[in-house]
């Protein structure tokens, strides 16, 4: 089975306090940790463990600047056999559908049965896969934890549902599939991983590789657009409590007592 | 404005989600006068039953009667919407899984604008409307503006909005079953298999010590064990402990896991997404440990430890234990 798996660099939100920049135009960039995005790394390791049982090859691509070819080569020291870096200055500002629209043309390069992305990202869209399989009129499934190979031209998957329940389907293929964390266990890549991928050389398609009108895609191509971040004015929050850690624990315990939070 | 609004409503076992008077209120964010339509799908008693109480606050609710549709296979709605709506329509889709699976694909098929996990809207200027999203897990806001002139999906986050609960709108359902075309898609619903019990059920408790990524290790879970000992109550999580099969998903409070209705709710290394804020119901007495003073959490605890849980905790534990 042949797989795309659509990997992007984010900062790691949870090594990061993430805070607006002075003007509000962007996120404060200075001195933050990138990794790649948690979902695309759980797809990563699903479709190497797919190809690990029916056989074929996993191609990661990442959209992105040059720095995106630090995330394309860690995935492929994970195991992933090919690598690709989409860049060009004419893709910047794409909104959802224009990130879709240069992806579908790394897809038609390709022969890929299976494509598979992180269920969202940094800005929690989580609207690519679904716009890549409209684009490409195949099916679709969402948040999917479970994947098993039925035959050469069908899948069953399961998705993540509210409640914890997990709903099952049959996919035909080729289909593209948004996969939630926790479907495996990604393998630990380590020194040795990276060190033997270190001179592979990764190709960086831009627009015209991919037969792209910048126009189209791009900040002038995009019908969504991001104006400013910002953090919202919002009610009291919460108290916080300071002092030393003992006179923080003691103050907190006449509290929980006060509210039924010390049996 | 001239395009018409629309609703898709969740429903289950005869019955509306929440989010269907929420977006009421919502499509009265974008446009004050706005009329939207109710889209509701299904089979049978129990879509009847939805559609004839949604007409209290729908002026129009369109009722989609078929077999193939009596679960909502977001593959087989997509196909029935675009037979079926204005392709300048402005669709409001609850952000849920059911949304995620739905509205992406559709704003492509409509040649719609997409707005994914709309959390807030300011207004319209002309056809371009304001919106506010947050981002990396909350941590920032955002405003967008989305050109809607050609029609719009709109994902709306669930539980932002309040619901319309005027009943004023003394609406009439619209049996459209009729224009329901091929439905066939490939992608075939099996079954729902159900979350396994666990071995506590976090659901009932009174106190809960609920842990998130700040635990770090599996070998620190300890850590909340005892103080949950020293307090009375038990151990729940956020869905990277569960991911980590640290532990087990009957502990998941969230949208994706259990929904908890606990008194005290102690948040430990939890930055508190909205998926896992989702999950706690019953407004709680919510005390945050976390080392990020900007994490989410923050905003809706009640009391706020700006500490590492892994420095903090034992000394909390300690003192609780010495004062029994």
């Amino acid at each position: 089975m042949e797989i795309l798996v659509c990997v992007k660099r984010v900062p790691d939100t949870a090594e990061n306090e993430i805070e607006v920049n002075r003007d509000g135009s962007d996120i404060e960039r200075d001195d933050l940790v990138y990794s790649v995005n948690e979902w695309d790394n759980y797809a990563v390791e699903e479709a190497i463990q797919i190809v690990d049982k029916v056989g074929g090859a996993v191609t990661v691509v990442s959209f992105g600047d040059e720095d995106s070819e630090e995330v394309v080569r860690r995935e492929m020291a994970m195991g992933a056999n090919n690598g690709i870096l989409v860049s060009d200055d004419g893709f910047e500002g794409s909104d959802g559908k224009g990130i879709a629209t240069i992806l579908k043309s790394v897809v038609e390069k390709g022969n890929y049965d299976l494509i598979l992305t992180g269920a969202q990202a940094d800005d929690g869209a989580g609207q690519i896969g679904g716009m890549l399989a409209a684009m490409m009129d195949v099916p679709f499934a969402s948040v999917v934890n479970f994947i098993e190979v039925v035959n050469d031209s069908q899948l069953k998957v399961g998705r993540e549902i509210e409640g914890g329940n997990q709903e099952m389907n049959e996919i035909a293929l080729p289909c593209v599939l948004s996969i939630q964390t926790g479907i495996n266990e990604p393998r630990y890549v380590g020194i040795r991983g990276i060190r033997k991928v270190a001179s592979v050389d990764i190709p960086v398609w831009g627009a015209s590789d991919l037969g792209i009108d910048v126009s189209s895609v791009g900040e002038s191509g995009a019908a969504v657009k991001r104006v400013d971040y910002f953090v919202p004015e919002l009610g009291d929050g919460a108290e916080i409590l300071e002092g030393s850690s003992e006179e923080i624990a003691a103050k907190l315990i006449d509290l929980l007592k006060a509210k039924g939070g010390i049996k | 404005m001239a395009a018409q609004v629309f609703a898709y409503i969740v429903h289950k076992n005869g019955v509306a989600d929440d989010t269907a008077l929420e977006l009421v209120s919502a499509a009265r964010n974008i446009v004050p006068d706005a009329s939207p339509i109710a889209i509701v799908t299904g089979s049978g008693a129990e879509l009847d039953a939805v559609c004839n109480d949604l007409s209290a606050s729908f002026a129009e609710v369109w009722k989609f009667d078929h077999e193939a549709l009596a679960y909502p296979n977001a593959e087989a709605i997509r196909k029935l919407l675009l037979a079926v709506l204005p392709t300048d329509a402005v669709i409001l889709v609850p952000h849920d899984t059911f949304g995620m699976d739905l509205s992406p694909g559709l704003a492509v098929k409509l040649d719609s604008v997409f707005v994914s996990d709309a959390a807030g809207f300011e207004g319209m200027d002309g056809s371009t409307l304001k919106v506010i999203r947050q981002e990396y897990s909350g941590q920032v806001s955002t405003h967008l503006t989305a050109d809607i002139s050609a029609g719009a999906v709109i994902n709306v986050r669930p539980g932002v909005f309040p619901p319309d609960e005027s009943k004023s709108a003394g609406g009439q359902v619209v049996d459209k079953s009729t224009e329901i075309g091929d439905l066939s898609v490939g992608r075939q619903f099996l079954e729902v298999v159900e979350a396994e019990a666990g071995d506590v059920d976090i659901t009932k408790e009174d106190i809960l010590v609920s842990i998130g990524r700040g635990i770090e290790d599996q070998d620190n879970i300890e850590i909340a064990e005892e103080l949950a000992k020293a307090v009375g109550g038990v151990v729940s999580c956020s869905r990277p402990i569960v991911d980590a099969k640290w532990l087990e998903k009957a502990r998941q409070v969230g949208t994706s896991g259990q929904t908890v209705k606990p008194k005290v709710y102690l948040a430990l290394g939890i930055s508190g997404s909205f998926q896992h804020l989702g999950g706690i119901k019953g407004n709680p007495y919510i005390v945050a440990v976390n080392k990020n003073p900007k994490a989410p959490i923050f905003q809706v605890a009640d009391v706020g430890v700006v500490d590492d849980l892994l420095d903090f905790v034992p000394v909390l534990t300690e003192k609780i234990q010495e004062g029994k």
